[in-house]
């Protein structure tokens, strides 16, 4: 069946649980996301007592920690930031933005939910099996991830490697769908550059997904075969606990490229969803078209291209050709280009506006701030000769924590404020909402900024413990404690959140249809909520770009997608 | 979806006036560019399983078996190398024929032959899939498995099993999915909505097919 067939009324399971309608999908998928994300933060808060009161805790033991790490790491990256970005506001706002009744293949697009679920579970089943979940790290290199002596190396590392194996599964049913909505199925009118930059990035990301999990998803049998059948794709001869291992020959090099051939296109796979929402938040709240639409585009296209050729930036200090070293830098470096253009470009759409210091904006600003400071960190980490010293030290892990964790985390809450009013019909309440900016914003500032110095000190990542060893200052001690507790109070500044979603849906003002005078064409809806089938009796026709803001001449400072050319004022 | 360009551009700028145009990216039917956009992505898994059979073969410490020996049948005491990869490759490509049969019968709506050449095919399918099981049992009873093998380097058998493997995965799927559509073509599902998913499922199996070729490539004749 396809989307152009009935939207007929159904019953509560066809409607809620069932549900072939993109609208329910995308919320399943982002509740789902968002309860594996606060299993993450836990797991991170727990790491952080650890860290910053070692030894106070008795139940965090070295096997423990190395488990939260990894999990928080591989929970954050797909199972939240991936899924959510695609699977919630993929699924959301791309019908309703190009002007669809649905994706192009609701059934599957169905069955990509419920192969998600299916992975969350199989991944959150392994803290519930003997050794627990895997303790590899979320890279989960060979050969360490399969051998005794890294927790969870029996269960753990299998069903972590059979739940990518589900997730990846079901982000291609997904991402076949949202490609393919985006090329066929946009109104008339909407070419592809009238889109709103929301679809462009979340549409170039689909591609990265489709692309690149076919790497992981061969490690992740590869590895799955070196486990259970003693195979040696990724296994040298190895001595391990005094006893020969029966693996000879094996190179574990190959998983470091296929892993990180996928690892890195997925930081885009993450960013470029990110780019395109933070484009049509500021845009909108700051009453302004955005500057230099092509460029954007251009720019998004040009990221997701080169994300593919840069992959063994993160394998300098695993030792390769010295040209290849200077390629990969070069390329490295080559995407700050179109990434320092997007950021100007937001800068400059800001210039002269008419600000609206909403929370959705807020939160754009936010992320632009929490982004350049991570991009600047990147231009440090590309160079090989100044990575080899900062490898796996906290400068990496601040690095990436504020580019491609506060960063998008930032986005994703201004988009829930940005378009929980069309999802609910109720505004999320702004108090709470600027409050929650400011915890979050400031809170995590406390927590990554500092993790630079301890960087720069030497102070390696992914230890447990950091007793005797003479290079770390005492004062290193005292920046985890101070880490630790801004970490407690960024997490508990969530609460805050959970329960303005909750309060707002029963309480909350209400929205109307359009709240933020924005231009794009899921705010043009007939219903709010809209309906199955998104719209009417017809579909809307596209009729400008998507930032008609402040246009000269007309009464409303936005002219919406579908507002007719002629009709002039 | 209507075209707003009548007069079609050459070269560079018709390129351009395709994708800006206001119109479908791709002038087919929404599943056919769906199957297209899974057959790229399915390219990229199977590209990474050639690459890292690549690289595992030429970092393995042992030499590898050589593959005239390894995959010679026995015929009346003659010793003849790759005869039964030879016929399994014929099976199949003779079957990609056959799918191309099915697909223009069905675009001249003559349902019954597209239907009876879809199961053909399929059944085709079924054979090479067989095959390749015989195949697998003789080398299993010869010594090889997943982590050794008489003759050399143990990834021999890690790889050949695996990627196979997924290739006749592959294969049975597409059984399973071409049966499953030609019944319905057979009863007249499609008559209304047309016989472009003849040619949707054949993609599928063209693509199977092509990446058979390369696997023999590789693994056969290397």
């Amino acid at each position: 069946m396809t989307a152009q067939e009935h939207h007929a009324p159904q019953s509560f399971w066809t409607k809620y649980i069932w549900s072939q309608d993109h609208k329910v999908i995308a919320i399943q998928y982002s509740l789902t996301a968002i309860f594996v994300g606060l299993v993450a933060l836990v797991l991170s808060t727990l790491m952080r007592l650890q860290l910053g009161f070692p030894g106070s805790f008795d139940f965090i033991d070295a096997s423990a920690y190395y488990q939260y790490v990894t999990m928080h790491g591989m929970i954050m990256v797909v199972y939240l930031l991936t899924a959510i970005f695609l699977g919630g506001f993929g699924n959301y706002l791309i019908p309703l933005m190009v002007g669809a009744r649905d994706m192009v293949f609701p059934f599957v697009n169905m069955l990509s939910y419920w192969f998600y679920l299916l992975a969350v579970v199989v991944l959150l089943a392994s803290f519930f099996v003997t050794g627990g979940p895997t303790g590899a790290g979320w890279t989960l290199y060979p050969p360490q991830a399969i051998l005794p002596g890294t927790p969870g190396s029996d269960w753990g590392i299998i069903l972590m490697l059979v739940s990518l194996g589900i997730f990846i599964i079901a982000a291609t049913m997904g991402g076949l769908n949202y490609v393919t909505t985006v090329l066929q199925a946009r109104t008339r009118g909407m070419t592809m550059m009238r889109m709103p930059l929301t679809i462009w990035g979340i549409f170039m990301a689909t591609i990265l997904a489709l692309l690149a999990f076919p790497a992981l998803f061969v490690s992740a049998i590869m590895m799955l075969f070196d486990k259970l059948l003693g195979t040696s794709f990724f296994m040298p001869a190895i001595l391990s606990m005094g006893e020969q291992m029966g693996h000879e020959g094996g190179s574990p090099i190959l998983f470091q490229h296929l892993f990180w051939f996928f690892g890195h296109p997925e930081v885009y796979i993450v960013a470029l969803p990110a780019f395109g929402i933070v484009s049509d938040l500021i845009s909108t709240h700051a009453r302004k078209n955005i500057f230099g639409y092509r460029m954007m585009v251009w720019a998004i296209v040009v990221i997701g291209v080169l994300s593919f050729v840069v992959w063994a930036h993160h394998m300098y200090v695993s030792g390769m050709n010295p040209y290849f070293g200077y390629f990969f830098a070069t390329t490295t470096l080559i995407i700050a280009v179109p990434t320092a253009i997007k950021v100007y470009n937001w800068v400059l759409t800001l210039w002269q506006g008419n600000i609206r210091m909403s929370v959705p904006m807020l939160f754009a600003l936010g992320f632009v701030s929490t982004f350049t400071i991570g991009g600047l960190t990147g231009l440090f980490l590309g160079n090989v000769v100044v990575d080899l010293p900062l490898s796996d030290t906290y400068f990496v892990v601040a690095h990436f924590h504020m580019v491609m964790g506060v960063s998008p985390v930032l986005v994703i809450f201004g988009a829930i404020y940005h378009w929980y009013p069309k999802m609910s019909g109720k505004m999320l309440h702004e108090g709470m909402g600027k409050f929650h900016f400011w915890a979050t914003f400031l809170g995590t500032y406390a927590i990554f900024f500092p993790m630079h110095y301890l960087g720069v000190l030497g102070v390696p990542r992914r230890y447990y413990a950091y007793e005797n060893y003479d290079f770390i200052p005492d004062s290193a001690k005292d920046l985890n404690a101070f880490i630790t507790i801004a970490a407690i109070f960024v997490a508990l500044a969530q609460l805050v959140f959970l329960f303005n979603l909750a309060w707002s849906y029963f309480k909350g003002k209400e929205s109307g249809p359009n709240p933020w005078e924005a231009t794009t064409l899921e705010w043009q809806t007939e219903t709010t909520p809209p309906g199955h089938g998104n719209w009417g009796e017809t579909v809307p026709v596209c009729h400008r770009w998507a930032y008609d803001y402040s246009v000269p001449g007309y009464e409303q400072d936005y002219l919406p997608q579908n507002y007719p050319e002629e009709a002039k004022v | 979806m209507t075209t707003q360009t009548s007069s079609k551009a050459q070269g560079l700028s018709g390129f351009v006036q395709d994708w800006s145009a206001d119109k479908e990216a791709f002038q087919v039917p929404w599943g056919k560019a769906m199957m297209w956009i899974f057959l790229l992505s399915d390219t990229f898994v199977f590209g990474c399983f050639l690459i890292g059979y690549m690289v595992v073969r030429i970092s393995a410490v042992d030499p590898w078996p050589p593959a005239t020996d390894v995959f010679a049948l026995t015929i009346a005491g003659q010793s003849i190398p790759l005869v039964l990869i030879a016929i399994m490759t014929f099976i199949l490509i003779t079957s990609s024929g056959t799918m191309a049969m099915a697909v223009n019968y069905g675009y001249r709506k003559n349902r019954h032959k597209a239907a009876w050449l879809m199961l053909l095919t399929a059944f085709l399918g079924l054979t090479f899939v067989g095959m390749q099981a015989f195949e697998w049992t003789k080398l299993i009873e010869d010594g090889v498995r997943p982590w050794e093998n008489p003759w050399g380097a143990a990834q021999f058998g890690a790889v050949f099993f695996m990627v196979t493997g997924f290739h006749g995965l592959h294969v049975s799927i597409g059984v399973i999915y071409l049966t499953i559509v030609a019944i319905k073509v057979l009863r007249g599902h499609y008559e209304k909505k047309g016989y472009e998913i003849v040619e949707i499922t054949g993609l599928y199996w063209h693509f199977v097919d092509l990446v058979w070729v390369f696997i023999f490539a590789f693994f056969y004749l290397w």
